[in-house]
């Protein structure tokens, strides 16, 4: 039994068929790449998972029991956590207010629920420890750079011991040396026994840190299969319908 | 302290964060300023009474400026906080006038709490009347409370056909007091009117709320990145409602204060109060574009506007350069912040 199994999974946007039958399997401990040309589906799949759409058709799957994810709160509840393309940080707050935006912890002064800022600052240092990140919790998001706040998105991630982490293009828009930051965070997440599924363009990062791909085309998957069992050439041919499918 | 030891990246010092980095700051160092050369230039200045009234003046807007400066961090905007004060005392005064005639007394005090429950309660509807437009029908906040301050303003002069309202009754004295009493202090320090001591409360409790609560730090988080709040479940709409109530409310408070003062609810009571409530929010360090405000700084910039005002009274200037002047001190302030942002990010 698979941690996370989609079945047949379609939506349509009016006339728009943006998935087409989808199905695949997601296991623990396990990165797998997500790749596809721009219109493909990719951000669709992604955000029906995560509970920003529900599809027109299909079932998703969570420990083999059909789930309903209608919110992206709800998602959170069962343990789906997004790193989101855009990051979804405010600039304004700090990394661990960031972390904790929406999940704040308080504690009891008189009648009142007041923030503990000290417990969650202290929380916000383990998880940049686990993760092995030069981020400092009391900066400001607007402070940092873009592995950094990389690194407070996938922190994030951590609070609830989330099963399952879908990231939507960690890598875009950043240096080359927070690329290899940002890869070797997705490796501590596998470490931990977390599945992974990365949203990317970049061969090279899928090729280094998933160990299987999917592929996806205009709205259709047309390849799952082992990393070791494929190639870069291969991928780009599928994405772009150079190799119909694999 | 870097783990991978990131050399090129270091703390950063005490001045760059925190409140000596906000634009509050500077323009506190220029507040200051000011009163030292009013001191030098004018002897009435530092006197126990012009204290005392400089005190009350500005208290008779800063109320309304901790609300609509919830509003601006969450990237809004209220302009019918003046029409709301006029319209909340109005009410204030026809309940407890209708009271009076219907000749309904329970206790002492009753006439006193009714008529400011129905003034505030008025505030209150025309603050979630202006959320649920803003956060549930997604309409831009500038136009929205462009309407309500011309809704507000024509309801104010419907209800009193255009003529003033004056509180009245058993408890009149009761809510004069409440309202623009001074409370005596000792030989030495200036008296100190109630309005105040409200508004001390008031930014005590708004300090508190803003900094430890978590509903302060989605009030931020909304003004930073609204879709960021959203995804990571902040409900945003209440929140968004919720600050537009207050500032409402708060408007509403002022509103009463004033009609208190000067015995009665004139129907422009307030008339424009909105664009200097929103220069002194925005002189104080509250951002237009949202995700920056602090009670401390909407109080800093009330009192710098009235300060100004209060010299040009002292140094027999025509008073109406204060307007002028408030607006220069807009713009440069602005542009301080504009220079200092520009340098360090």
């Amino acid at each position: 039994m698979s941690l996370l199994e989609l079945r047949n999974i379609s939506k349509e946007f009016g006339a728009i068929h943006a998935l087409n039958d989808v199905s695949f399997t997601l296991d623990a401990g396990e990165v797998v790449g997500l790749m596809g040309d721009n219109g493909a589906g990719k951000s669709t799949l992604v955000k029906i998972i995560s509970g920003i759409y529900t599809p027109t058709s299909g079932q998703v799957l969570l420990d083999g029991q059909p789930v309903n994810i209608h919110s992206p709160g709800e998602a959170r509840r069962i343990g789906i956590e997004t790193v989101y393309q855009d990051l979804a940080l405010a600039d304004n707050l700090t990394a661990s207010e960031n972390i904790f935006l929406g999940r704040e912890l308080r504690r009891k002064v008189g009648p009142f629920r007041l923030l503990d800022h000290a417990a969650m600052k202290a929380r916000a240092v383990e998880l940049f420890e686990e993760l092995k990140s030069e981020t400092r919790a009391g900066d400001y998001v607007r402070q940092m750079s873009g592995g950094q706040r990389q690194a407070v998105a996938i922190a994030r991630t951590r609070l609830a011991a989330a099963k399952i982490i879908l990231m939507d293009e960690p890598t875009a828009a950043i240096s080359v040396r927070q690329v290899a930051e940002v890869l070797n965070l997705i490796h501590r997440l596998r470490e931990a026994g977390i599945a992974v599924m990365l949203i990317s363009h970049r061969m090279p990062d899928v090729f280094e840190t998933c160990s299987r791909v999917i592929v996806m085309r205009r709205g259709s998957k047309v390849a799952d299969k082992a990393i070791a069992d494929s190639s870069p050439d291969e991928v780009t041919a599928l994405i772009t319908g150079a190799k119909e499918a694999a | 302290m870097g783990v991978q030891g990131f050399s090129n990246v270091r703390e950063t010092r005490f001045w760059q964060r925190g409140f000596l980095a906000s634009q509050s700051a500077y323009v506190l160092g220029a507040l200051v300023v000011l009163i030292v050369v009013m001191a030098l230039s004018s002897p009435n200045f530092l006197t126990e009474r012009n204290i005392s009234n400089v005190m009350q003046n500005f208290s008779f807007i800063a109320i309304a400026t901790l609300g609509t400066t919830l509003v601006i961090i969450t990237a809004g905007i209220d302009l019918s906080v003046g029409s709301t004060m006029a319209l909340t005392a109005t009410a204030t005064s026809l309940a407890m006038r209708w009271l009076n005639d219907a000749g309904f007394y329970p206790f002492p005090g009753s006439a006193f709490i009714l008529s400011v429950a129905a003034g505030l309660a008025t505030a209150g509807i025309i603050g979630l009347a202006n959320g649920f437009a803003v956060a549930k029908l997604k309409l831009a906040p500038f136009v929205t409370t462009l309407g309500t301050l011309s809704i507000v303003r024509g309801l104010t002069y419907v209800a009193t056909q255009g003529r003033g309202t004056s509180p009245d009754g058993p408890d009149k004295g009761l809510f004069l007091a409440v309202t623009s009493a001074r409370i005596p202090m000792p030989e030495g320090i200036p008296n100190l009117p109630v309005a105040f001591i409200y508004l001390i409360a008031l930014a005590l409790v708004m300090w508190v709320a803003l900094n430890h609560t978590a509903w302060g730090k989605h009030v931020y988080a909304i003004g930073g990145n609204e879709a960021a709040a959203r995804l990571t479940g902040v409900n945003v709409d209440r929140v968004k409602i919720g600050v537009y109530v207050l500032c409402s409310v708060s408007a509403g408070l002022n509103g009463i204060i004033i009609s208190g003062w000067l015995g009665s609810a004139p129907a422009n009571l307030a008339n424009a109060y909105e664009l200097t409530i929103i220069a002194a929010a925005v002189i104080g360090g509250a951002n237009l574009f949202g995700g920056v405000g602090t009670a401390a700084g909407a109080i800093i910039g009330c009192i710098l506007i009235e300060v100004i005002r209060n010299g040009l009274v002292l140094a027999r200037v025509d008073p109406y350069w204060q307007q002028t002047l408030v607006g220069c001190i807009i713009v440069a302030a602005v542009f301080v912040d504009r220079l200092r942002s520009g340098r360090t990010g």
